[in-house]
């Protein structure tokens, strides 16, 4: 009698400990998806805030461009404001399409391209657009992880009984148009590699 | 992924404690031979020495050898190079890339570091992603476009995120504490001893100096082993999981090839830091007799073999997703 209670004891205790395991990993999974989501909305966010500046100085050489740079504007509040995940990947693709007619018209402005101010916020805007399509693909890859680790049998179970339910957003380019690569020059200005300077830097 | 990282962990561990049973073992020996058969007690202060040198040794292995390594190769923080007009930009394309990649990892981003040499190379050090580094030549910075920087810099994220840098750091304090001991034990019998034991020992001292001449042997291709069992394999791994980082294979191919199409020598590589680096730094000269045997010793696989790799992973990554490959 007395082993009877003790195999359901053991039993009962390694169920739980299982249970734990399978919880806990769940848990790290979706603590995964939220902070790729903060990297995505850290790289958004400092985009958006070069975005005034950018705006500016454009409107130094080409004030009448102004469907231009409503859009930019409309682009950059729709990304301030959004709410959910599909929502910032809509905007962003906004943003993405607003800066492309932007720069296309800064090309047309030879004394615009030659202003350093211009050139290091392009220079940035470059940076930044490399981080969150970097941001968007860990972001994408850890919600692919969370699904997969929830929708697994065992873990399906404890996903059903504990609040995992709730299916992710990727982060997705919502239009067609956003799907085309964006062919605005973001990378260095002059020429893909810079001119090597010889000497070492001053101390 | 994971089992790579709690293997980097144990392999790690296991690495500081045969280090300290091999530095243990030898104080031991070089105290009994010093001290012949008139002192035997000095074998004992052998031992307590070298206890005290291998603790600490094993310390300053894990925590400070990143430092070591940055500075045994010459490195600066970027931030250097990005007060300087001439290098401004190529710095902060440099430090956007580990910022990008780190993301990229889901990894807290590493602390760049820039080393003034025009032959291209790079590596990653540190023992922990909270406590990482990522260091490339300026040669390196000049020479690459975006892609292939960014595919560099992958390489070296990934042993960041495997933990490789921690064994590989590790190994060159500890390495470089056996050769330095196996240097010393050879001293001590070429130079030192007990006058007295050279008469009375006898046949005793024979052996002892038998015994040290295999030691001092064994200890430096113990310690070339011990680096090509950690190096070789995961360099493949880095390139894969690199690639897979940047999702573009043709970035760290196509860097891999300018890197062993340049014949210039890294000034400030050695011995015990080769293995750190993307690409060998150590070039050997071509028609060397026992090129076989040097290539056994080689920390890096071949450069073709890994270009060749990234190019038949290539063909798995046709669906670029917009905005995915850095332009």
């Amino acid at each position: 009698m007395v082993w009877v209670i003790v195999a359901i004891v053991a039993v009962v205790v390694l169920l739980a400990a299982f249970i734990a395991m399978l919880f806990n990993r769940l848990v790290r999974f979706r603590n995964r998806v939220e902070n790729a989501w903060h990297q995505i909305d850290v790289q958004l966010n400092r985009r958006a805030d070069l975005i005034p500046n950018v705006v500016e100085t454009v409107k130094g050489y080409a004030s009448h461009e102004r469907e231009t740079f409503e859009a930019v504007t409309q682009a950059r509040s729709a990304i301030m404001n959004a709410k959910s995940v599909g929502e910032s990947a809509q905007a962003d693709g906004m943003m993405t399409q607003a800066l492309k007619s932007l720069f296309a018209v800064a090309e047309a402005y030879p004394d615009l391209k030659a202003n350093q101010n211009f050139l290091a916020l392009q220079e940035e805007l470059a940076g930044t657009e490399n981080k969150i399509a970097y941001a968007r693909q860990f972001y994408n890859d850890s919600v692919m992880a969370y699904d997969i680790a929830r929708q697994k049998f065992p873990a399906n179970m404890i996903a059903g009984m504990f609040n995992f339910k709730e299916q992710r957003e990727y982060f997705e380019p919502e239009t067609a148009a956003a799907r085309e690569l964006p062919k605005v020059s973001f990378t260095a200005p002059s020429s893909p590699e810079p001119p090597a300077p010889t000497a070492p830097p001053a101390q | 992924m994971y089992e790579q990282i709690s293997a980097n962990k144990w392999k790690s561990g296991l690495m500081m404690v045969f280090f300290v049973a091999f530095v243990v073992g030898i104080g031991y020996v070089i105290g009994l031979a010093w001290g012949g058969t008139s002192h035997p007690q000095y074998a004992f202060i052998g031992l307590g020495i070298a206890v005290v040198i291998a603790l600490t040794m094993s310390l300053v292995s894990y925590y400070r050898s990143d430092k070591v390594a940055l500075r045994v190769s010459g490195a600066a923080p970027v931030e250097q190079y990005m007060n300087d007009p001439n290098w401004r930009a190529l710095a902060i394309r440099f430090d956007n890339a580990v910022e990008g990649l780190a993301i990229a990892a889901g990894l807290p981003k590493p602390a760049p570091y820039v080393i003034y040499d025009e032959a291209p190379n790079a590596f990653a050090t540190g023992r922990n992603p909270d406590h990482s580094a990522i260091a490339v030549t300026t040669g390196l910075l000049t020479m690459m476009n975006d892609q292939e920087l960014q595919g560099v810099i992958a390489h070296e994220m990934s042993h960041v995120k495997n933990y490789d840098i921690l064994i590989m750091t590790m190994t060159i304090v500890l390495v470089g504490t056996v050769i330095l001991m196996s240097d010393i034990f050879l001293r001590t019998f070429w130079f030192g001893g007990d006058s007295d034991s050279d008469s009375d020992s006898g046949e005793f001292g024979i052996i002892m100096l038998v015994v040290a001449i295999v030691f001092a042997i064994l200890a430096p291709i113990i310690a070339q082993l011990i680096k090509l069992a950690i190096g070789r394999k995961r360099e493949y791994l880095a390139d894969a999981n690199g690639a897979l980082l940047t999702r573009y294979p043709p970035g760290l191919a196509n860097a891999l090839g300018k890197i062993g199409g340049d014949n210039r020598q890294l000034r400030r590589a050695n011995k015990a830091t080769a293995h750190m680096y993307i690409a060998q730094p150590l070039k050997t000269e071509k028609g060397n007799k026992g090129g076989r045997l040097n290539s056994l010793f080689d920390t890096h696989p071949p450069i073709e073999d890994r270009i060749r790799r990234l190019n038949e992973m290539a063909g798995s990554f046709q669906e670029v997703q917009p905005g995915q490959v850095p332009v």
